[in-house]
């Protein structure tokens, strides 16, 4: 059986690695060998940061490489582009449309790529590009970016619902836990 | 049961099952969750040291009290519990004691890429690696019994990429805690020449018997392929690599124990394939021992030492083709890490900057004052060189650059190593300016307690290190306080400090605006029709603040109210109530 890689990108402080905790238990529960491997330390302040997350029968290496990606799910615009050379050729890129300026934008050394997605698009990559945050903010907080982006995720991924939100469940602090479901559905709807 | 686990975790896992008793560390990317798990299960006394020399103190301490304990922390600052380490390897131990240093390959929250072997060699202390969270528990646990059956220390060799993976790790029941008996002996544990010169061959004993343990132990094992073309020697997390690229299609012998290492086995390895390659990250140390026993082994030729290895990386090394890959775009914009919007680092840095000193800087989240657009800092080296560093360079330049010179350490690395820098100041006298950011937490690994927070490790109420009063007793007469929100007072503060004819220590205070007690006030806003887009309140670096159609706007969303914006804006053009 061959090996999924997901990667999950963003801006430290996105909540990327509660997502990467909710696929990992997720698949975990599925009966999945799983691999995990996140950023910790001074590239969680406002960085960029990636997470790997990669399951099958048998997981070898941790971390995923270029043209190896069957998902990019990325917290923020720039950061898709970023990574998306790592995309597998029949991958798929799903993106918030958020725009979170870098500090080389913010003063002024660069300026930000606007039109990245359609550039890649244009390569011929499959883009998936969806405004997390309102539904996020409409669950109850613009932190729930991450699980909304985790709904759309799942609507590619074969495996039930209820399974998400179990895995949910076991992931989150229960007084988030319904902020976070209703979060999850309306990313997956 | 099994448990995805992060390597860290998995460690402090295999210290609960082997009933380790006592851990005492010193936070450090990537090793710090190892303790912060441990001090969740309560049959582990844990603690956070001030610094690693004292933790490794500590776990040795406890090791001849007859407790199994071990002490946790990054590649650095195995630099630090050198000294203990190396004359440890001569006591041998009591009660097992456990070593684990986690290194960093690519650098990815540290100062250099050292590679900790390098120790294990020099110090002669047996090391284990593991590859994976599986292995990272089970070594820990029979870290702890070579450690008791060899009588000496054990290191165990973690790196990032196995320190922040996860896997499934199956659990296991711990074992009943047993303390062993203390009995007073001097020719082991008093290390005085006339001691040491009878221990020095019993550790060189001990690496004879370990290097046949090495030749015998399932820690290192052969997978043999049919195909008898190439073999590799490998390690850790590059074994991992290895069979992701290759399979089963190559011979593999995979080092558990790296220190030190098998001779006839690996000779046997290589007298069975055609080609050898070590496959290692960092330094070619697997390498050297082949060649040094005679082995034609390749290795670095192929491979980098710098930076953290891939798939990719072996698959080149190999020649084997890799997955295609789109070019994607280029020009993409760095984003580098900064400091947090509200961080109380800011209003100084904008300080020292605008004043154009010269600063002397050191190991923590303000380290990211040296970053555009504050650009503060002019030397980063390790844990306490700036309080140092500043005196050696204000005797270096005399009184033109005592005046225009400071150093910026924080709380926790001042208490790890920066005491002594300033009982140097006063002692052997220069005009030295230091200032203290404390924000009253560990930051940058991520909110651990100190001896000045007033807190431990597991968040109960403990003595609190008063600053003020330490720097006094250190020999500074003059020691002020300053909130570095407020940027007139903290210009003024630093204004009579660098110009007093005596050394001086502000501490600039605040607690980090990322601890859950300490209360965002609403977000500010900006008046548009009041901004002249002068970009004043750009200067400061603030995540926070961008331009948008040539007006400068605060994101609601990051804005925690702290004010320093406000005051730098000419025109009265943002505030709470626009």
């Amino acid at each position: 059986m061959k090996v999924s890689n997901i990667m999950i990108v963003g801006v430290g402080g996105q909540g990327s690695l509660l997502a990467s905790k909710l696929l990992g238990r997720l698949l975990v529960n599925e009966g999945f060998d799983v691999k995990v491997s996140e950023v910790h330390g001074m590239s969680q302040r406002g960085g960029s940061v990636v997470t790997y997350v990669r399951y099958g029968e048998k997981v070898y290496s941790p971390i995923i490489d270029k043209g190896e990606a069957d998902f990019i799910v990325s917290f923020e615009k720039l950061e898709a582009a970023r990574y998306a050379s790592y995309l597998a050729k029949d991958g798929k890129i799903i993106v918030n449309s958020q725009e979170i300026d870098p500090m080389p934008v913010i003063t002024g050394a660069a300026s930000y790529p606007h039109n990245a997605l359609d550039e890649l698009s244009a390569q011929g990559m499959d883009i998936d590009c969806i405004d997390a945050l309102t539904p996020a903010l409409e669950a109850g907080s613009s932190k729930a970016v991450n699980i909304v982006l985790m709904g759309r995720l799942s609507k590619s991924l074969d495996i039930p619902e209820e399974k998400w939100l179990e895995a949910i469940e076991q992931t989150v602090a229960p007084k988030f836990v319904e902020m976070n479901k209703k979060a999850f559905k309306l990313g997956r709807a | 049961m099994k448990k995805l686990m992060l390597g860290n975790e998995a460690v402090a896992r295999g210290f609960l099952e082997a009933s380790c008793s006592v851990v005492s560390s010193y936070p450090g990317t990537p090793s710090t969750e190892i303790t912060e798990y441990a001090a969740k299960y309560d049959e582990i006394y844990c603690e956070w040291a001030p610094n690693e020399k004292v933790a490794c103190e500590v776990a040795f301490g406890a090791s001849l009290g007859g407790a199994r304990s071990a002490c946790c922390m990054k590649h650095v600052g195995l630099n630090v519990a050198a000294d203990p380490l190396f004359t440890m390897s001569y006591t041998g131990v009591n009660g097992g004691l456990v070593i684990c240093v986690a290194d960093d390959p690519g650098m990815h929250s540290s100062q250099n890429e050292q590679d900790s072997r390098h120790y294990a060699i020099a110090s002669k202390i047996p090391m284990l690696e593991p590859s994976d969270s599986r292995e990272a528990k089970e070594f820990a646990k029979i870290a702890f019994e070579l450690s008791e059956q060899f009588d000496t220390p054990v290191l165990l060799r973690m790196c990032t990429r196995i320190a922040h993976s996860q896997c499934s790790v199956e659990l296991c029941e711990p074992q009943a805690a047993v303390k062993k008996e203390y009995v007073k002996n001097p020719q082991k544990y008093i290390m005085a020449p006339a001691n040491a010169i009878r221990r020095h061959p019993v550790v060189e004993e001990r690496t004879a018997k370990l290097v046949s343990f090495a030749e015998t132990t399932t820690l290192n094992r052969v997978e043999w392929a049919e195909d008898k073309k190439l073999g590799i020697i490998t390690s850790g997390t590059c074994y991992d690599y290895v069979k992701e690229v290759m399979g089963d299609s190559v011979s593999v012998m995979k080092l558990g124990l790296v220190n030190p290492l098998p001779v006839d086995i690996i000779k046997d390895f290589a007298s069975k394939v055609e080609r050898v390659i070590v496959i290692e990250e960092l330094d070619p140390v697997i390498e050297n021992h082949c060649k040094a026993l005679g082995i034609a082994v390749e290795g670095k030729s192929l491979l980098p030492i710098c930076g953290e290895f891939s798939q990719k990386i072996i698959a080149d090394a190999l020649g084997i083709k890799g997955k295609e890959f789109a070019a994607g775009l280029d020009n993409i914009p760095v984003r580098p890490p900064v400091m947090c919007s509200g961080c109380p680092h800011r209003g100084l840095f904008y300080v020292l900057s605008k004043n154009k000193l010269t600063v002397l800087g050191d190991i923590g989240c303000y380290t990211l004052g040296s970053a555009a657009p504050l650009t503060a800092i002019d030397s980063v080296l390790c844990m306490g060189a700036s309080v140092s560093g500043v005196h050696g360079f204000n005797k270096a330049r005399g009184e033109e650059s005592q005046n225009k010179t400071v150093c910026v350490i924080g709380d926790s690395t001042f208490m790890h190593s920066g005491m002594t820098g300033l009982a140097n100041i006063a002692y052997n006298g220069t005009n030295s300016t230091v200032i203290i950011v404390d924000n009253s937490i560990t930051g940058m690994t991520g909110h651990q307690q100190n001896p000045t927070t007033g807190y431990n490790i597991k968040g109960d109420p403990a003595t609190k290190i008063d600053l003020e009063a330490l720097c006094k007793a250190l020999g500074i007469n003059r020691v002020r306080v300053v909130d570095p929100y407020d940027l007139k007072a903290t210009e003024a503060a630093v204004k009579e400090e660098i110009a007093v004819n005596e050394p001086s220590v502000i501490i600039s205070r605040r607690p980090c605006a990322l601890l859950k007690y300490v209360k965002a006030k609403p977000a500010l806003k900006i008046d548009s029709e009041k901004c002249r887009s002068c970009k004043a309140c750009m200067r400061i670096g603030c995540p926070a603040i961008s331009m948008k159609d040539g007006k400068a706007v605060i994101d609601a969303t990051q804005c925690v109210g702290c004010g320093v914006c406000e005051q730098l804006c000419a025109f009265g053009a943002i505030g709470g109530d626009m």
